[in-house]
């Protein structure tokens, strides 16, 4: 007997690199109708879907919560490989754990320490699927990397710049968390559902039958369970033997006069308006994080609200730097409807950084450090960065 | 294009020998080899035939072969069935294993830790082997088992289990082997082995999956594992699943069989493909070729790649291999033997296996080398850390 004739009932893919594309699938309906969408225009399809974060980690996070709502569930893997299976093109699932761990996770603990209000997934986009998710892609024959996100990309011939564009359907817009690509990166990358709604989306797996075409949607970040981030913070800096400062600190008002206490400057996000642990008269509302002095400042509406913010790490995407005062819509978290500003690069002499300043026109509420600052003119991401 | 298929440690097809042998016992002759009626009879006679296959294959009497579901059962059985009592004893009993146990070892001491057990784990050397002295040097008054593999499953390195089991003998301390990747490929027999326990597993010899063994040496008493009917004298209850073992059986006898000649050429075989890789891949080198091994593995490591990559990459082109140990989602994981002979993770994530079968021919290998400097090429074309 021979298994290569037993074998040879599983076709090779003929696998052309100007032909192939790689589709990022999660096992959700995005990324599953990309698959669809791109292998009806007769591209040739490869499946791939990352292994993020092991679930046998932080057992004590598992708790009753379902647990298709958790980050590379083997559910979701599976609906991901019957997606494949039923479109009849190859899926591999590839391990980027330690990396996720490194470029996401870690970072995103040791920012909330800080004081900081981290969004994991503008790293996770930047530093692992358009970085070694798009480099595996790259490496088993495929010219670019789908995914399922809402935004579009597109060549400008006069700039011979790739510009990146908010989705058609702004509810579903994710263009703010994909500040960070690079020219290179937007080169090698596809987005077929930026012209897409949602509805138009599940169009496309139901009329392509796919399995997952009622699947709900998962909002949360997926590396938490249930969306509790204080809960995943201590579990996490316990694994690593780390003891989070959860001594008795001071929560203050803006004049400085001590109206309560709490555990630990990790349990609080600018803005945060429960859980500070005792009834004001009147809304109260975190202002400001120290870590270091391990206290919380808390103040009304109108102590939020600010006018300037400074930009760091900052990337531009649809155009060559500014060297010249900018204005633009500036977004600043995902829910933000983007404020007009004014921006402008200045050379910080302590760090040596180019960072941008960015002036609102009028005062915004919670600019809150560690989240995303992103500069739109109309749908165009001009430029993108962390918040100082 | 056909498929290569190199990926014979994960698993065999079934000969079609083996199936035709078995095939009977589907609907023909169905009957539960426990009933007393004739149907009955003839499949007792069944399963006790192909005992006897099994245990002549690896030396054993009849009677000291009990059928279970695989290899992950019997290794449970022999860990827990020794270690059980003990434990229930509170006495805190200690195992000797290695750190490049399969998963179906390393898990069982591991659990059996938490009950209480201490474990001790031998380091292996570059070519992953086991230091008999080592064990003799672990061996204290708590010891009761001495758990090593006879052969790794993704080097391919054969232990010194003869000179182990005299060190465990003369200690009066249990000694049990997964023998699951050696069995069938080298000669194994339970008495110069000196084992007292042995699991091996159906669908690594061209057996079907869910059939396996374990050989208990007569007068070894084991802690049950599972509890039911009478069914294989009480120590392993459940009906028998009788087409398995027939085909366990008959896979046993074309393994006795064939063995010397299927080891001969399937070595030479194994010998071109890795030589050929280590000529016209630079870079390229073998993981533990300085030990014996079993004759269809090779292990390579191409720097510079990543192992994933190499592994979808050759699929795509019609190359079945394997890395690591894939995990439930079927992603790769790091593997803890390569780890534990001393690559370092790089080069640990850029190691393929190649395991090659009885029926692997030259035109496959001529197929294999074809594919794989091409394929290595394209990786570290657009490699970050190849130079």
């Amino acid at each position: 007997m021979n298994t290569a004739a037993q074998l040879e009932s599983l076709p090779v893919a003929a696998t052309t690199e100007s032909n192939a594309v790689a589709v990022a699938m999660s096992g959700g309906v995005d990324s599953s109708a990309v698959a669809a969408l791109l292998q009806q225009q007769g591209r040739n399809v490869l499946g791939l879907t990352m292994q993020l974060w092991n679930q046998r980690r932080l057992p004590e996070l598992q708790g009753d919560g379902p647990a298709q709502h958790r980050c590379c569930s083997l559910d979701d893997v599976y609906d991901a490989k019957r997606v494949a299976q039923h479109l009849n093109f190859p899926h591999y699932v590839v391990n980027f754990e330690e990396h996720f761990e490194e470029k996401v996770v870690r970072p995103f603990v040791d920012q909330y320490l800080s004081g900081r209000t981290p969004i994991a997934c503008t790293n996770c986009n930047t530093d692992v699927k358009f970085e070694p998710l798009l480099r595996m892609a790259r490496q088993i024959g495929a010219a670019k990397l789908a995914t399922g996100h809402y935004a579009r990309i597109r060549k400008n011939d006069d700039t011979n710049r790739w510009e990146l564009l908010r989705a058609r359907d702004d509810s579903k817009d994710q263009s703010y968390f994909l500040w960070g690509l690079t020219q290179e990166q937007l080169s090698r990358s596809e987005f077929p559902l930026g012209e897409l709604s949602k509805s138009e989306v599940r169009d496309v797996a139901r009329a392509a039958n796919l399995p997952v075409a009622e699947k709900p949607e998962s909002m949360e970040l997926c590396f938490v369970p249930n969306g509790n981030y204080v809960q995943f913070i201590q579990a996490y800096s316990a694994e690593r033997g780390i003891s989070l400062n959860r001594s008795k600190g001071e929560i203050v008002n803006e004049a400085g006069e001590v109206i309560g206490h709490h555990q630990g400057v990790h349990n609080f996000t600018i803005g945060q308006r429960k859980g500070l642990g005792f009834a004001a008269g009147k809304p109260l509302y975190v202002s400001r994080i120290d870590p270091v002095a391990n206290r919380v400042v808390v103040g009304d509406d109108d102590a939020l609200k600010t006018t300037t913010c400074e930009i760091v790490d900052v990337n531009w995407v649809s155009c060559e730097a500014a060297t010249a005062p900018l204005r633009a819509f500036v977004k600043i978290r995902h829910k933000h409807e983007a404020a007009p500003a004014t921006a402008e690069l200045f050379h910080d002499g302590t760090s040596g950084e180019s960072r941008l300043r960015v002036t609102f026109d009028t005062p915004q509420r919670a600019i809150t450090r560690g989240q995303g600052a992103v500069l739109y003119d109309g749908d165009r991401v001009l430029a993108g960065g962390w918040i100082r | 294009m056909n498929r290569v298929y190199l990926d014979f440690n994960a698993t065999t097809p079934v000969e079609p020998a083996v199936l035709d042998a078995m095939l009977p016992y589907f609907s023909a002759n169905f009957a539960n080899a426990s009933s007393i009626h004739t149907p009955g009879q003839r499949a007792r006679n069944a399963v006790e035939t192909a005992r006897e296959q099994v245990a002549d294959l690896i030396g054993a009497n009849p009677k000291e072969i009990i059928f279970t579901s695989g290899g992950t059962e019997s290794d449970n059985h022999a860990i827990f069935g020794i270690v059980g009592p003990a434990l229930s004893r509170n006495t805190a009993p200690h195992i000797i294993t290695s750190a490049i146990e399969h998963e179906a070892v390393l898990n069982c001491c591991q659990a059996a830790e938490k009950q209480g057990a201490s474990v001790t784990y031998l380091s292996v050397d570059k070519n992953g082997r086991v230091d008999p002295a080592a064990v003799r040097a672990a061996i204290h008054p708590e010891t009761v088992l001495v758990t090593i593999m006879h052969a790794n499953n993704e080097l391919g390195t054969v232990q010194p289990l003869e000179e182990i089991g005299e060190i465990a003998k003369k200690a009066d301390i249990y000694f049990h082997t997964d023998a699951v990747q050696s069995v069938g490929k080298i000669p194994v027999n339970v008495n110069s082995l000196a084992v007292d326990l042995l699991a091996l597993s159906g669908h690594k010899i061209y057996a079907p999956k869910g059939i396996g063994a374990i050989y208990i040496r007569s007068g070894t008493h084991l802690q049950q594992l599972l509890y039911g009917g009478h069914h294989q004298r009480g120590a392993r209850p459940g009906t028998e699943n009788v087409a398995g073992i027939v085909g366990l059986g008959a896979a046993a006898e074309m393994a006795k069989k064939s063995l010397a000649e299927d080891a001969a050429r399937v070595s030479a075989l194994r010998d071109r493909l890795e030589e050929n890789i280590l000529q016209n891949v630079p870079d390229a080198r073998p993981n533990a070729a300085g030990a014996p091994r079993t004759p269809n593995t090779t292990n390579i490591i191409f720097p510079g790649v990543e192992g994933e990559a190499l592994l979808i990459s050759l699929d795509l082109k019609g190359l079945a291999c394997s890395t690591g140990a894939a995990c439930s989602s079927g992603a790769v994981e790091p593997s803890h033997v390569l780890t534990a002979i001393g690559l370092s993770p790089e080069d640990a994530r850029a190691s393929l296996r190649f395991s090659l079968g009885r029926n692997t021919t030259p035109a496959e290998i001529n197929q294999a080398l074809q594919i794989i400097p091409a394929a290595v090429h394209q990786l570290r074309q657009l490699s970050p850390t190849y130079r």
